[in-house]
C-alpha cells in the first residue's frame, strides 16, 4: 500500500515539473510553429544559477524573481532577432517550420555548452526542507510537497494569464489561425516574441524547481528536452491541457516503472507513444 | 532514356571520383595521423550524404543517425571476435535497416515534425535498452573492440565512401528519387499521380540507416573500446544536419564539403577547447540558416552566376536579383 502511495506521490510530484516544462514547448510550437530543442537548455541555465545564487546566499524562493524574468528576457530576445529575421525570408510555412526547428539545434549547441563551460559536469545542491514527513504511509521529503505546490501554482496562473487576460486571448487567437489574428489587429510578432519568451520562462520554472531537490548538472538539458517532447506528442503537439495530462502520465507511469526497473523508463515512455500515435496520431487532447 | 553527358554538371562527379580513385594511395605516403583523420572525415562524409540521401528530398528531418552508427559500433563490439570486417559491416547495416525500417512504418505515415520526435528520441531509447542490458544481463560496462588495423579501417571507410556516393548519385537519378523528391515538394500530388509514399518514405530511410549501421560498425574497430554512452551518441545525430545545412542540403557536393569542413574542425579543436568549439558549431549552424539557406555550394553557384552574367550582358543592369 506504502508502495502504490509513494508511486502516485512521487509520480504526481514529477508529473507537475514535466507538465510545466512541456506547456511551455507545447505554447512555442503551437503559437509560433517552433520546435524548440534547446527549451531542456533554459531550465538548465536557470536550475545551475538558482543553485549558485542559493548557494551565495540568495533564499531559493527569490531565486525565481532572477531566473524566471531572465529566462523570458533572453527567450523574447532570441526571437525578436533571429526567428523573427527567418520568418521574414522563408518563403512559406513549412520552411520556416523545418529550418526553425533546425537554427534550435544551433541554440542548443550554444546555450548547452555555455552551461558546462560554467559549471562543468559535477552536480550543485542545496539543503532547503530536505527532512522527510510521513503521508498515508509514505515518506516524502518535504522539499518535494513545496515543488508540487509551486509548479500547481505555476500551472493554475499560466492558465488564468491565457484565458482572463488580454495578452492571453492574442495568445490563442493566433494559435488558431496567424492570419485571422492579424486581420482583427492582433500584433502577431508581439505575440509571438511573447510565447517564446513565456516558453522560457515555464521551463526557467520547471528548473529552479528541480534545483531544489534533485541535484542537477549542466547536462540535465537534454534529457529533459527528450522528456517535454515525449509529453507534448502525448498531450497532443500544441495543447496546453494535452501537456498537463501528458505530464501527469508520464510523471506516474515513469515512478510505477523505474520502482521495477529505473533504466527502463525510457523504453516504457517511447512504447506508451508509440501506441498512442498508432491509434491516436493528434495525441490524447490534439485539436 | 540514353544518358547525354552534359559536362557543366557532371564534372563534379568526375571530380569527386578522382579524388576517391587519389585517396586509394593515401596509404602508400600517409603517416597514422593523416589515415585516421581521413577515416574520421570518410565517416562524416558517408553520414551526411546518406542524411541528405533521404531528408534533402523529402524535407523529413531524421534524428535518428545516431542510434544507426550506434548499432553498427555494437555489431562490430559483439561480433569482431569471430566475424571479418565485410561481415560487421553488414550486419551493422543490416540492424540498423531493419530498425529505420519497423520505426518508419510507424513514424513515417504521420507528417512533419512527429517523425524528427520520434527519430530524436529513438537515440536515447535504444541507448537506455542498452543500458539496460549490460547492467541487468551481462552485468559488464562496455565492451572491447579487435581493431583490424589503420591500414584496413581507411580502406572500409574508403570502399563505403564509393558506394555511398554511387548509391546516392543512382538513386538521385531513378524514380524512387524522383519519387523522393515530389514527396517533399508536394506529398498529396505525390500520392495522386501513384506513388506510394509511407512505402517510398520508409524505404528511403531504411537504405540511409543501412549506410550509417556499416560506417559504425567500421567505426567502432578504430576505437577499441565502446560503451552505450559513447556508441548512441547525440551528436552523430546532429553533426550530419550540421554539415548538410552548412554545404547545401539539396546539392551533391554540400553534404562532401560540409562533413570535410567540420570533420578538420573537430579534429583539431575538440581535445583542446570542445565548448568553445561547440558554440562555434551552433553560431555556425544558426548564421547559415539565416544567410546562406542553399548552403555554402549555394553561394558559390550564385557567385558564379553572377559573374557569367555580368560577363554575357558587358554592364546590364538586370542582374540585381541573380
Amino acid at each position: 500500500m506504502s508502495t502504490v502511495v509513494n508511486i502516485v506521490i512521487y509520480g504526481v510530484i514529477m508529473g507537475g515539473v514535466y507538465g510545466l516544462i512541456a506547456m511551455g514547448l507545447t505554447l512555442q510550437y503551437g503559437v509560433g510553429k517552433i520546435l524548440n530543442v534547446s527549451h531542456g537548455e533554459f531550465l538548465m541555465l536557470s536550475a545551475m544559477t538558482s543553485c549558485t545564487l542559493v548557494k551565495a546566499g540568495l533564499h531559493p524562493l527569490l531565486s525565481f524573481l532572477i531566473c524566471l524574468p531572465a529566462a523570458f528576457i533572453i527567450g523574447f530576445i532570441i526571437n525578436i532577432t533571429i526567428y523573427r529575421y527567418l520568418r521574414k525570408v522563408s518563403k512559406d510555412e513549412a520552411t520556416f517550420e523545418s529550418n526553425a526547428m533546425l537554427m534550435s539545434f544551433g541554440l542548443y549547441f550554444i546555450l548547452a555548452n555555455i552551461g558546462l563551460k560554467i559549471w562543468g559536469t559535477l552536480s550543485k545542491s542545496y539543503q532547503y526542507y530536505s527532512y522527510p514527513v510521513k503521508i498515508l504511509g509514505a515518506t516524502i521529503a518535504v522539499n518535494r510537497l513545496i515543488i508540487l505546490a509551486i509548479a500547481i501554482i505555476f500551472i493554475v496562473a499560466f492558465f488564468i494569464f491565457l484565458n482572463k487576460t488580454r495578452i492571453g486571448k492574442s495568445i490563442r487567437a493566433t494559435s488558431q489561425s496567424t492570419t485571422a489574428a492579424a486581420m482583427m489587429g492582433v500584433k502577431i510578432n508581439r505575440t509571438m516574441a511573447i510565447c517564446f519568451g513565456t516558453g522560457g520562462l515555464l521551463a526557467a520554472a520547471a528548473g529552479v524547481l528541480i534545483g531544489m531537490a534533485l541535484s542537477p548538472t549542466a547536462q540535465v538539458g537534454l534529457s529533459n528536452t527528450v522528456i517535454a517532447l515525449i509529453v507534448v506528442v502525448l498531450g497532443g503537439m500544441g495543447s496546453i491541457p494535452g501537456a498537463v495530462l501528458g505530464g501527469l502520465l508520464i510523471g506516474l507511469v515513469g515512478q510505477a516503472v523505474s520502482f521495477i526497473d529505473s533504466s527502463l523508463v525510457m523504453v516504457a515512455n517511447y512504447l506508451m507513444v508509440l501506441i498512442l500515435l498508432l491509434l491516436r496520431p493528434k495525441g490524447l487532447l490534439g485539436r | 532514356m540514353i544518358y547525354k553527358f552534359n559536362f557543366r554538371k557532371d564534372v563534379q562527379y568526375i571530380v569527386v571520383a578522382a579524388v576517391v580513385i587519389f585517396f586509394a594511395f593515401v596509404p602508400l605516403f600517409g603517416s597514422t595521423y593523416t589515415l585516421t583523420l581521413s577515416s574520421t572525415i570518410m565517416m562524416y562524409i558517408v553520414m551526411s550524404l546518406s542524411w541528405s540521401m533521404f531528408s534533402g528530398p523529402t524535407g523529413y528531418i531524421s534524428l535518428a543517425s545516431g542510434a544507426f552508427v550506434g548499432l553498427g559500433f555494437y555489431a562490430s563490439g559483439f561480433l569482431s571476435s569471430s566475424l571479418p570486417l565485410p561481415m560487421l559491416m553488414l550486419v551493422g547495416g543490416l540492424v540498423s535497416f531493419a530498425l529505420a525500417a519497423i520505426i518508419g512504418a510507424v513514424t513515417l505515415r504521420l507528417r512533419g515534425v512527429y517523425f524528427t520526435i520520434f527519430t530524436f528520441c529513438l537515440v536515447e531509447l535504444v541507448k537506455a535498452v542498452m543500458t539496460w542490458y549490460e547492467i541487468m544481463i551481462v552485468r559488464k560496462r562496455g565492451l572491447n573492440v579487435r581493431n583490424f588495423g589503420t591500414d584496413t579501417a581507411f580502406y572500409a571507410m574508403l570502399v563505403m565512401v564509393a558506394i555511398t556516393l554511387i548509391v546516392v548519385v543512382v538513386i538521385k537519378r531513378s524514380r524512387f528519387g524522383m519519387a523522393l523528391t515530389g514527396i517533399g515538394e508536394s506529398e498529396d500530388a505525390a500520392s495522386h499521380i501513384g506513388i506510394h509514399t509511407t512505402r517510398t518514405k520508409v524505404f528511403g530511410f531504411a537504405i540511409s540507416a543501412f549506410l550509417m549501421g556499416t560506417v559504425g560498425a567500421v567505426r567502432a574497430t578504430m576505437l577499441h573500446h565502446i560503451d552505450p554512452g559513447s556508441s548512441f551518441n547525440m551528436m552523430f545525430s546532429f553533426l550530419p544536419v550540421l554539415m548538410c545545412v552548412f554545404g547545401g542540403m539539396k546539392t551533391f557536393l554540400g553534404p562532401i564539403i560540409g562533413a570535410a569542413v567540420f570533420a578538420i574542425l573537430q579534429y583539431n579543436l575538440i581535445t583542446e577547447m570542445p565548448q568553445i568549439y561547440m558554440i562555434i558549431f551552433g553560431a555556425i549552424m544558426i548564421l547559415a540558416i539565416l544567410f546562406m539557406p542553399t548552403g555554402i555550394v549555394g553561394v558559390y553557384e550564385r557567385v558564379i552566376n553572377r559573374i557569367k552574367k555580368g560577363k554575357s550582358k558587358k554592364g546590364g543592369t538586370d542582374d540585381a536579383n541573380a
